[in-house]
């Protein structure tokens, strides 16, 4: 191509505007295809909250219920568990739960709103997977300092039975506690909260 | 050649390079003479690319990607299709022996310095391909929807909510879904059966083109290139890659399938490493099985990932151990490429470098105790330190000096290297003999008349040639 004669300025400018407008259209192009893979609106209106009757739950005993697609524990928790979360206080790393996701309902020391029973989203917060439900005292694996909580086996997390996190290991946070309110003594609804649904 | 096919090439020719291409890549493609057992494995690697392609296609004609449907519809090719379980085992199968040939394939570069300039885009190309395989392998492996393919799933997407600031979002968007549902199970299938495969396929192409433009390198890590016939152009030392080292490949594929398939009929879950236990369980998002690793590929990698007691740290140091061999080129500062030529400082740490990766691999295996979680650290910082320390040893490494031809197309090597123990020692004996010396004398001297007798007549062609140009 000769460029004798012709405006090379000019052809410069039609060529970048052309590119910069081309580069505009192509990331509007984009966002539907984006856009698509964010959760569907199936997906964000499914998640309602879970009645669980409680009124048959033995001391030390937990059960797991389904919501949104996660594991989420009731526990009950008898006086020793009670005890224990007292005294772990300085092996935690957060132990006042400033850093992790509660509702303001269960923002203390046992992270619940009845100190007795206790419900979390059964997922560790450091890659996901739902850590086991170690009431043992003392096992092999875990030491001779374990006052029973929860182990996961994936990354070797561990948490007291408020779900709050140990120093030195992989999980950044405490344990999810999920919004849930007492419809009676005997039953709660998890996936709501005093406000409505979370 | 007949004359028909003849017409029939000429006729193809006109509208597509085929004869062209054919030479450039295959016929007059010249390849250094000497490849050992190392090269073998890229040949190997497009041979399962091909197959995992293939049985691919067939495990699409029956696998649902559905959360509801998949699990059985896995079980139901095992069982109920005619030769299910051959075509799915050969798939399974055939992702453990995608990753055993190209970690070869990049241990061969590695040693050989294949990597090493004029090689660099060939090197982060294959790279590329690298990962885009791992992409490949990791969500291949949620198609089952066994508890592994769950939970290793939710681990590796949960690996992105280290990010600050919109880590959380991201994983959301990635799955598609709060939890692992079948929104991300099927879009993991769309992934899996087309975007990454087109990828592989295209950067596979590119990592060939790039290959033939350097040439190949060779176990003397020596440019074949500089020395060439003058007569020819073709290199001294290389012979044209069909038909030989397409027949020698030939080779090397049939050893391969001997293996692969002892391993396909006899012990297709590996003892539990090519597909584990834990997947023959269906999927369960309330439970987490009590030991979950991934598959064997992917250990040494998870295995410094949990070596690191901060959850952000864990996953950099993650990323950093794949994304520092994309850097390799320009962390060696050696002169020389083949490890043949290196010093004692280089092996040590290549040596330090396999076992360290060994180690992380068999840990990764392993539950999260606290002596492993120690060991595990220490191999991650030696694995590390063989890059990181790599401008500094290789530098100060004593090499030795690399010669201008192949040490295997010299005649002195053949003569020693006869298997017979008798016809080795009548050699020895016979070379310390003066009538040895002489011969030897008056064969190098008829040797050098030859070569100035070949250069007088080259020199008389091209200023003949130039005559009859001018005319």
């Amino acid at each position: 191509m000769s460029d004798q004669g012709i405006d090379v300025s000019r052809r410069h400018f039609l060529t970048a505007s052309a590119t910069a407008v081309g580069a505009v259209g192509t990331g509007f192009a984009a966002v539907p295809f984006l856009s698509a893979m964010s959760p569907s609106a199936k997906a964000r209106a499914a998640g309602a909250p879970v009645e669980v009757d409680i009124s048959k739950l033995a001391s030390g005993q937990r059960i797991v219920v389904k919501w949104r697609g996660k594991p989420v524990w009731i526990l009950k928790r008898g006086e020793a568990a009670l005890q224990s979360l007292a005294n772990d206080e300085a092996q935690l790393r957060d132990p006042e739960s400033n850093e992790s996701k509660q509702p303001e309902s269960s923002h203390n020391r046992y992270r619940s709103i009845k100190p007795e029973i206790f419900v979390a989203i059964g997922i560790c917060t450091h890659l996901g997977c739902s850590p086991t439900f170690r009431p043992d005292i003392a096992p092999k694996d875990l030491g001779n300092d374990w006052q029973g909580g929860f182990f996961c086996p994936c990354h070797g997390s561990s948490f007291d039975y408020a779900g709050r996190v140990f120093q030195g290991v992989p999980a950044p946070t405490n344990l999810e506690i999920p919004p849930y309110v007492y419809l009676s003594d005997t039953r709660i609804l998890v996936g709501k909260n005093e406000e409505g649904a979370a | 050649m007949g004359k028909k096919t003849d017409t029939i090439l000429d006729w193809g020719n006109q509208r597509f390079p085929v004869t062209k291409v054919w030479d450039e890549h295959l016929a007059k493609y010249y390849a250094p003479k000497n490849f050992n057992f190392w090269w073998y494995f890229g040949s190997l690697s497009m041979l399962v690319l091909v197959l995992q392609i293939v049985t691919g296609i067939w495990l699409t004609m029956y696998y649902k990607p559905d959360a509801k449907m998949a699990f059985d519809s896995v079980e139901f090719i095992m069982r109920d299709v005619n030769w299910g379980w051959l075509i799915r085992y050969l798939h399974s199968t055939g992702a453990s022996a995608f990753f055993i040939v190209v970690y070869l394939h990049m241990f061969r570069g590695l040693i050989y310095g294949s990597f090493k300039k004029p090689r660099e885009l060939v090197w982060i190309l294959g790279m590329f391909i690298f990962f885009c395989l791992m992409a490949e392998a990791f969500m291949g492996y949620l198609l089952p929807w066994g508890q592994m393919s769950f939970w290793g799933a939710q681990v590796i997407i949960s690996l992105f909510s280290a990010i600050p600031y919109f880590g959380e979002d991201l994983t959301l968007w990635i799955r598609g879904d709060y939890v692992i549902a079948d929104a991300t199970l099927n879009r993991f299938f769309a992934f899996h059966v087309i975007a990454v495969p087109l990828a592989i396929v295209l950067l596979v192409f590119l990592h060939i083109v790039a290959l033939h433009q350097v040439g190949s390198n060779n176990p003397d890590g020596i440019d074949i290139k500089k020395l060439k016939d003058h007569w020819t152009e073709v290199p001294l030392d290389g012979i044209p890659f069909h038909p030989f080292y397409s027949v020698k490949d030939l080779v090397g594929v049939a050893v391969f399938m001997i293996v692969f398939s002892i391993i396909l009929f006899y012990m297709p879950d590996m003892g539990g490493y090519f597909l584990e236990h834990a997947n023959f369980i269906p999927a369960d998002p309330l439970q987490t099985p009590e030991h979950i690793a991934p598959v064997w590929y992917f250990t040494p990698y998870y295995a410094m990932l949990r070596a690191v007691p901060d959850k952000l740290g864990g996953v950099i140091v993650m990323g950093a151990s794949i994304f520092v061999l994309f850097i390799l080129p320009w962390l060696d500062r050696s002169k020389v490429k083949s490890i043949r030529y290196r010093g004692i400082l280089t092996k040590g740490a290549v040596t330090t470098f396999v076992i360290s990766f060994l180690v992380l691999g068999y840990l990764g295996t392993q539950p999260a105790t606290p002596i492993a979680v120690t060991f595990a650290r220490i191999f991650t910082c030696l694995y590390f330190a063989f890059f990181l320390l790599m401008p500094v040893y290789s530098k100060l490494d004593k090499t030795k000096p690399v010669p201008d031809r192949l040490t295997e197309s010299s005649p002195m090597r053949v003569c020693p290297a006869i298997p017979c123990k008798f016809a080795s020692a009548l050699w020895q004996k016979f070379s310390t003999l003066s009538v040895y010396s002489k011969l030897k004398l008056i064969v190098d001297q008829v040797k050098a008349v030859l070569c100035k007798l070949d250069e007088f007549l080259f020199e008389c062609y091209k200023t003949i040639a130039k005559v009859v140009k001018k005319q």
